[in-house]
């Protein structure tokens, strides 16, 4: 048997399944679905335990070399109490895990993350309007004006009206010009996603119907 | 002329996924190509960044992808090793998404054969890593203590080309090719921000107006943003026909078709918004 053929014939099969819900919802879209959700939790589970578990924690506890680490016994029982959840009896000691987590993570990103997405941007937006180029200075400008207009857009502590309103308008027009843009980037991303599926059904798939049905090479 | 409007803006889905899936299918079977100028852009910042490292430098390629978003990301990832291999630059590949290392070994193994480049010497792959910000946090003290061993359980110290690389600060430049978390942000916030590092990358054209922000902060060297993105470094680095410039032919058509329906549906909407229907 040619298991890249099998592969291949399998990938369209699915695709083309999948493709059909475009039609109307159907057993095949439901039976190519199904099999997604089971194939993808089977194979994350045999992945966290090969590439997860056993390097990082396992191998840790018993190294190759011998002997065995028993503080990596800690980390184990904090996973274990993750599971209480699915015992209504003892659920409570899964908070105790996920507080953990939740710990280390607003401790690791909190000032990293005000950093790089508050502080770096409102720097960046610090900036002369009248140095470079023309382009430059009318970069500039429509950046500072951009960012003005929709901070005000979203100052909801007074009214809409006037001024205030006028320059609302603006900061919204401003909002509308970015949502298109990531609306023209959220297409691009899917017409790929259709342009790498049709590249492999008419140049992987299609080819090897006249192999299987014994005509040509 | 309103009757024509009005049954076209009630068309049927269908035929709209018919027309779209034409004009997808017949540029990709003709194998049209359509020019594609690169002007001055985040895809170029990120080349001539890349070109003017001195050869034999090293570099950190992280495949922060898996196959949904092949693509986009995998036509990125083998101009970016080419361009990297081509400079004589040293590749350290890794992964913050499980399948990005087997997608890394594909891409260093193929472009690393036709380049006459040979693993462990000129790149190697270390493989996955959970945890994604955090573990990049620790990369910063120590890669080996992350990093044991590479992907295939070589030991980091068996490893000729790691001789010289202790943390993230051993790197010239971090190049990510994101899909999403953990991904740009993760390495612009611990790597860039917080140990000095140079980062560039590429990333979906989902993420790409999110990550813009990091360019005009001088936070990312150059970016480069979905399909579009890859073709141009394709173009920048002279790949002749590669994946992602076949695939700006279809795209550029199927924009055409989905703007012509959106132009049709909004003066559907306004004809019968003059007719005082709903609308």
């Amino acid at each position: 048997m040619n298991w890249e053929i099998l592969g291949i014939w399998l990938g369209a099969m699915l695709t083309l399944c999948l493709y059909s819900f475009l039609y109307r919802d159907n057993p095949f879209y439901k039976f190519a679905e199904h099999l997604f959700v089971g194939m993808s939790a089977g194979y994350w589970v045999i992945y966290s335990i090969e590439n997860v578990l056993k390097p990082n924690w396992w191998q840790q506890m018993f190294p190759e070399d011998g002997g065995f680490n028993w503080i990596w016994i800690i980390p184990g029982i904090f996973a274990l109490f993750m599971l209480a959840r699915i015992i209504p009896k003892i659920a409570g000691l899964s908070r105790m895990a996920l507080g953990m987590i939740i710990g280390a993570g607003a401790g690791v990103n909190m000032v990293g993350f005000f950093q790089t997405n508050a502080m770096a941007q409102v720097k960046g937006t610090i900036i002369s309007v009248s140095s470079g180029g023309a382009w430059d200075i009318i970069s500039n400008i429509i950046l500072v004006v951009g960012v003005i207009t929709g901070l005000v857009y979203f100052f909801f502590s007074k009214a809409h009206t006037g001024i205030v309103g006028k320059t609302a308008n603006v900061g919204i027009t401003i909002l509308m010009v970015a949502f298109g843009a990531s609306f023209g980037y959220t297409i691009m991303a899917r017409i790929s996603l259709l342009i790498g599926r049709c590249q492999f059904l008419i140049f992987d798939w299609i080819p090897t119907i006249p192999r299987l049905l014994g005509i040509g090479g | 002329m309103a009757s024509i409007l009005e049954k076209l803006g009630n068309l049927d889905r269908r035929i709209i996924f018919v027309l779209i899936a034409l004009s997808v299918i017949i540029p990709v079977t003709l194998k049209l190509i359509f020019p594609n100028p690169v002007g001055a852009e985040p895809s170029r910042d990120m080349y001539e960044y890349v070109d003017a490292l001195p050869e034999g430098c090293d570099v950190l390629l992280s495949f922060d992808y898996g196959p949904s978003t092949m693509p986009e990301l995998h036509p990125m990832a083998i101009a970016l090793a080419t361009h990297l291999m081509r400079k004589d630059i040293n590749v350290v590949c890794m992964a913050l998404w499980p399948e990005g290392a087997s997608l890394a070994q594909e891409v260093m193994t193929s472009v690393g054969d036709s380049l006459g480049k040979v693993q462990y010497e000129d790149w190697c792959n270390l493989g996955y890593k959970t945890g994604g910000g955090i573990m990049i946090v620790r990369l910063g003290s120590s890669m080996n203590a992350v990093f044991p061993t590479d992907r295939d359980n070589l030991p980091w110290d068996e490893i000729p080309m790691l001789e010289y690389i202790s943390d993230l600060t051993s790197f010239d430049l971090i190049i990510t090719l994101s899909a999403g978390d953990p991904g740009v942000p993760a390495w612009v916030m611990m790597a860039g921000d917080r140990f000095g590092v140079p980062v560039g990358g590429g990333c979906t054209a989902v993420s790409a107006p999110q990550y813009y922000t990091y360019l005009q902060t001088g936070q990312m060297v150059g970016l480069l943003g979905g399909l579009k993105g890859a073709a141009d470094y394709e173009t920048l680095v002279g790949i002749e026909n590669g994946q992602a410039i076949e695939g700006m032919a279809p795209q550029s058509i199927a924009h055409l078709v989905i703007m012509s329906f959106i132009i049709i549906g909004n003066l559907a909407y306004f004809s019968q918004k003059r007719k005082g229907g709903r609308g």
